[in-house]
């Protein structure tokens, strides 16, 4: 549990000193503030109990915070969270590296805000607590704000302020069902509790209408952070306009507090919304996939790129997670981490061209593989995991959620009988074959062909003054950044199975009340209208 | 009536020393001694200071107990409340009121002259509102809280036109009173009929009077006019919807520092005022629970009473977070905030009993400090010797005053909502008693405002920190004095600070309302000896 806030607060007091501090150091006090997070964070992976019981670690509850309310500073892992919080102290200090040579001016706001950005993180996928969680899920919107509205492109106020309130109004219909949850809690037992465990407890037992609007609201605020499709408009702007770091963490560690939540929250919380939105949330999964691939493929900004494929690859995510049965939830998990690694590589190295030639465009840059040829070496790989190469880590998790959702059937044998099935599975993987095609557009472009290189560049030598302070291909920063990304890509693809072993209990547990509540959905529509009998379990729970 | 008087002038203590340094500051404020007449401020806040002393030292439950009172333990918290805010905006004003005259003296270009300062009767008239807010915890009667409450107003009055050199101000000033003398005309009709029905002015006997109507045929229909003009009455006094239109011209033109006072001060006695009203009513929609985990609706204030407090609430919210959506003017835009926060705190109203008053303080402290802070960084600064006003001044505030911009950053986070802010603290309990209320459509309805709140804020900590430095902000200079820039920083790190000690905020706050459980307390009351009609029916709220 110290190992825990140690991650959390360690950053939190780098930022500190951070701001104290002289601004020449900012950048070495940042990076190792990230280093001990992330350290704290492995050597409590290491001697993590419970890799494969889906429990709680600490199960123990937290002090209390504000009695009244029930609140408390509880904080534990399971598997899930453990990993996505993994991910995010391990690209933090990378991210800290890329900011080097891109970051010049205001650093110490920067480095400080980087940091409070990963400890809100990190506070959110270990709460366990449901105040806490909206802390730190909350939270991140005002570091990543002023980073895009600060560092970011010409069109940053625009861009941050779509960003702020779209996941603002979002998180604000979600705190109203957290606090109405709570409310339910304290009917029954008495007294205000927001431990997600006992709320989780709590909200099954409500009446299925209740948890129809209960799965509407939280959903609205995850979807929005997702994004779900047509929800996401505001990624593409938000990354386009980020500086690199900020869209790395931004795709790889703020989204997946969206899927987070769904695995957490939503479908835990609400099996019969769940069940009954299923088909709904496939379906805007799906046109995310499709829409935002066939804008990929007219996209000339790289980076636009990038952002829109997170799009395309978080509604596969969202797939393979409302497919409702374990092999779906495990794919969509295993996803959200390789999703993280590999576009978050992918940011780092179109960040690391773009602090070269000072350009996305696509149009007027290419044949990079001549100039830079590790840079392209990495490219090529990265690409190639997003696309889902067999062998590398994209693979499994795609090859996973599409399974499942092939197998989400009426008559699954699997035990899990869902409202998919495999008409869904192949427009889903449709997907995939645009991917393909995009990403290797993209490839041909800016790695392949003639050299190309935007005029401003070639004609006037002024204007690149970061341009002569880096050299043409990558520098050992660089290299070292984007290496444990590449061996993270390269192993997971090749030895998926610990990971998947150690997600597949907790993708069990969060869909245990899943089978009963999608046969009684279909029992329902076929038969008669809901909610008829579905008072009873309430009143039984109040009568105890 | 007499063995109560005892209790009674224990407990006025704190007002007591507020009233002797209000007359020993207006004298002091006509000293030939410059040193004497700077140390005004600080005089002001000493008193301050020894009146929470005095509330910790008097304001026991013995003696709230025998001071027959609706509310014995209101004082306990809102008092320190008031005063500790008060403080902070004592900090905030220092140096403003008198300024060019005191410029001139030092600079020998005229003498000092005793009839032409206001500092001293600034000061003073500042003291004494505060002492009409704490006043207002003491009322047991509808006399007492008329004058308490009337106390608070007049002295702003006079506050907004002395209280700086602005040629606004005076305009600003005669808008306030009048409306302001309008909305007590309202008020009193309102407590002239309540006493007409009830036949007392005493708030136990207006109580136990509405208790038997209501447990007869309902409560009278002239008193239920005169409960809402009262409603109508105070809703000036906490900026709400319909009477809230003065808000933005008034909070515009008066001096910064006034704007902060107005904005906290007679938001909180209003509250009071209308806390003490409605619990001589008690609460409609609020449900207990019984041992059997069943829902029963306890029925109190009659639902025209909270439908009409519904529609304030909703139409408060919604005008206030539109209106400081269209705003160029940052205090034009923080007088329709101020109005928006006061929709939110009706919620707390309409949920009543225990949790919702206890909410609303909670609220107000919350309030209190983050609207403070940025007031405070707006009386910080100056442009060639004028205010503040719009957004463009505070482009690029960041690149000479850094601290300002990252307070008035911290104010707009706490003020939006976002968690680990003591506004969202403050939130999260007045939701927590709505639901308790079953008033699931006032949540929504606040929840949705607040997003719309997110656009305005934004602005708020986005202009300065990012923006670039235009010419009109190149010219933003601070003030000589570094009181109002301390009184930011104390308000901005309090919105951080605040939450950690949340919990025990809230415990205290929770004291002060916890006797206000209708009825209940009356049997508990040993002063009270009169027989409680309706005891029966409402046994399950002494539970």
């Amino acid at each position: 549990m110290n190992l825990i806030w140690v991650s959390i607060l360690f950053p939190l007091v780098a930022a500190v000193v951070i701001a104290v501090g002289p601004s020449k150091s900012a950048r070495w006090v940042a990076f190792f503030g990230t280093l001990v997070s992330l350290g704290a964070l492995t050597i409590f992976a290491w001697n993590f109990p419970a890799w494969h019981n889906a429990q709680h670690f600490p199960s123990d509850v937290g002090p209390s915070w504000i009695k009244d309310a029930g609140t408390t500073l509880s904080v534990g892992f399971d598997t899930v969270s453990l990993l996505l919080a993994l991910l995010t102290a391990f690209l933090m200090p990378l991210c800290i590296l890329g900011s080097f040579s891109a970051i010049t001016e205001r650093t110490k706001e920067y480095y400080a805000w980087f940091l409070v950005l990963g400890s809100s993180i990190i506070l959110a996928f270990a709460a366990r607590d449901a105040i806490l969680f909206y802390i730190g899920y909350e939270f991140t919107l005002v570091p990543m704000t002023l980073i895009i509205a600060i560092y970011g492109g010409s069109e940053r106020r625009v861009a941050a302020t779509k960003m702020f309130l779209y996941t603002f109004l979002g998180s604000m219909f979600m705190l109203a069902a957290l606090l109405y949850l709570g409310w339910e809690h304290r009917l029954v037992s008495g007294a205000w509790d927001f431990d997600i465990d006992t709320l989780t407890k709590t909200a099954i037992r409500l009446p299925s209408a209740i948890q129809y609007w209960l799965f509407a609201a939280l959903m609205v605020g995850f979807a929005v952070k997702i994004p779900l499709f047509p929800l996401h408009t505001w990624l593409p702007l938000a990354h386009d306009q980020a500086p690199t770091a900020g869209s790395v963490i931004l795709a790889s560690a703020m989204l997946k507090l969206g899927t987070y939540g769904n695995y957490r929250f939503a479908l835990p919380m609400a099996p019969a919304g769940g069940a009954e939105l299923m088909s709904l949330v496939a379906v805007l999964a799906i046109i995310a996939i499709i829409y935002a691939s066939l804008i990929c493929w007219v996209q000339t900004d790289a980076k636009k790129l990038i952002a829109y494929s997170s799009v395309a690859h978080l509604g596969l995510c969202m797939l393979g997670l409302f497919a409702l049965n374990p092999v779906g939830a495990e794919g969509a998990v295993f996803y959200m981490v390789n999703h993280g690694l590999s576009t978050g590589a992918l940011f780092l190295c179109i960040g690391m061209f773009y602090e070269r030639y000072h350009t996305k465009d696509t149009d007027v840059l290419g044949g990079l593989a001549k100039r830079m040829p590790v840079w392209s070496s990495f490219m090529v790989l990265f690409t190639l995991s997003s696309i889902g190469l067999p062998g590398l880590n994209g693979f499994v998790g795609e090859f996973l959620c599409l399974g499942g959702t092939f197998i989400s059937e009426h008559d699954g044998l699997t035990g899990y009988p869902g409202v998919l099935g495999p008409w869904y599975a192949v427009v889903a993987g449709l997907g995939l074959i645009f991917a393909a095609m995009y990403l290797l557009i993209l490839l041909g472009k800016i790695v392949w062909g003639v050299y190309r290189e935007p005029p401003h560049i070639s004609s006037s030598t002024s204007h690149g003054g970061e341009a002569t302070r880096l050299p043409r291909d990558l520098c050992l920063r660089e290299i070292v950044i984007l290496t444990p990304l590449a061996v993270a890509c390269v192993w997971l693809g090749l030895q998926p199975k610990p990971m998947l072993d150690a997600i597949a209990p907790c993708a069990e547990k969060m869909l245990a009340n899943y089978p009963k509540e999608i046969e009684r959905h279909m029992s329902h529509t076929s038969a008669a209208p809901l909610a008829s009998n579905d008072q009873e379990p309430v009143n039984e729970l109040r009568s105890e | 009536m007499t063995e109560a008087l005892a209790p009674k002038l224990i407990l006025l203590a704190p007002e007591m020393i507020l009233f002797v340094a209000a007359v020993l500051v207006a004298i002091m404020g006509l000293s030939k001694n410059h040193g004497v007449r700077a140390s005004l401020p600080f005089v002001t806040c000493v008193a301050l200071i020894a009146s929470i002393v005095a509330v910790g030292l008097t304001w026991t439950p013995e003696n709230a107990q025998a001071a027959n009172l609706l509310l014995p333990m209101l004082g306990r918290f809102v008092k320190p409340l008031i005063a500790g805010i008060g403080v902070l905006l004592v900090l905030v004003s220092v140096g403003s009121v008198d300024r060019r005259m005191e410029e001139g003296v030092a600079r020998g270009r005229f003498a000092f002259d005793p009839q032409r300062v206001v500092r001293g009767e600034f000061y003073a008239f500042f003291l004494l509102s505060l002492t009409g807010a704490m006043l207002i915890c003491n009322a047991q009667d509808l006399i007492w809280l008329f004058l308490a409450i009337e106390l608070v107003s007049l002295p702003t009055y006079i506050m907004v036109a002395i209280g700086g050199s602005g040629s606004r101000n005076q305009e600003a000033a005669v808008k306030y009173f009048f409306l302001g003398a309008m909305s007590t005309a309202v008020f009193l009709y309102g407590f002239a009929l309540i006493y007409g029905s009830t036949g007392s002015l005493a708030f136990l006997e207006i109580r136990d009077a509405f208790a038997t109507q209501s447990a007869g045929s309902g409560i009278d229909t002239i008193a239920i006019i005169g409960i809402v003009l009262v409603v109508l009455g105070f809703c000036f006094k906490i900026t709400a919807v319909p009477m809230h239109f003065y808000a933005p011209d008034v909070y515009e033109g008066a001096p910064t520092h006034v704007s902060a006072f107005l904005a906290f001060v007679p938001k909180t006695a209003g509250f009071t005022a209308l806390i003490l009203i409605l619990t001589c009513v008690g609460w409609t929609g609020h449900t207990l629970i019984d041992s059997d985990g069943v829902r029963i609706p306890y029925s109190g204030l009659p639902t025209s009473i909270s439908a009409i407090l519904w529609m304030i609430a909703v139409l408060t919210m919604t005008l206030g977070n539109i209106g400081a959506l269209l705003q160029t003017s940052v205090k034009r835009m923080l007088a329709y905030s101020s109005v928006a926060h006061s929709g939110y705190l009706i919620l707390g109203l309409i949920a009543g009993a225990t949790a919702g008053i206890e909410a609303v303080y909670f609220y107000l402290l919350a309030y209190g400090v983050m609207t403070t802070a940025s007031f405070a960084v707006l009386a910080s600064i100056e442009r060639r010797g004028e205010e503040i006003n719009s957004f463009a001044d505070l482009a690029g505030l960041r690149v000479r005053h850094p601290v300002m911009a990252w307070m008035l950053a911290l104010s707009a986070a706490s003020l939006v909502g976002l968690p680990p802010f003591i506004g969202f603290f403050g939130k999260i309990y007045l939701f927590i008693a709505a639901f308790e209320a079953d008033q699931f459509g006032l949540v929504l309805f606040a929840v949705l405002n607040s997003a719309i709140s997110g656009l305005y804020y934004l602005r708020l900590a986005i202009v300065p920190l990012v923006s670039a430095p235009s010419a009109r902000s190149e010219e933003i200079t601070s003030l000589p004095t570094r009181w109002p820039y301390i009184a930011a920083v104390i308000c901005g790190v309090g919105t951080i600070v605040l939450p950690v000690v949340a919990g025990m905020l809230i415990d205290s706050a929770k004291k002060s309302a916890s006797p206000a459980a209708p009825l209940s307390t009356a049997i508990e009351l040993p002063t009270h000896s009169a027989p409680e009609p309706g005891e029966g029916s409402t046994v399950l709220g002494a539970r």
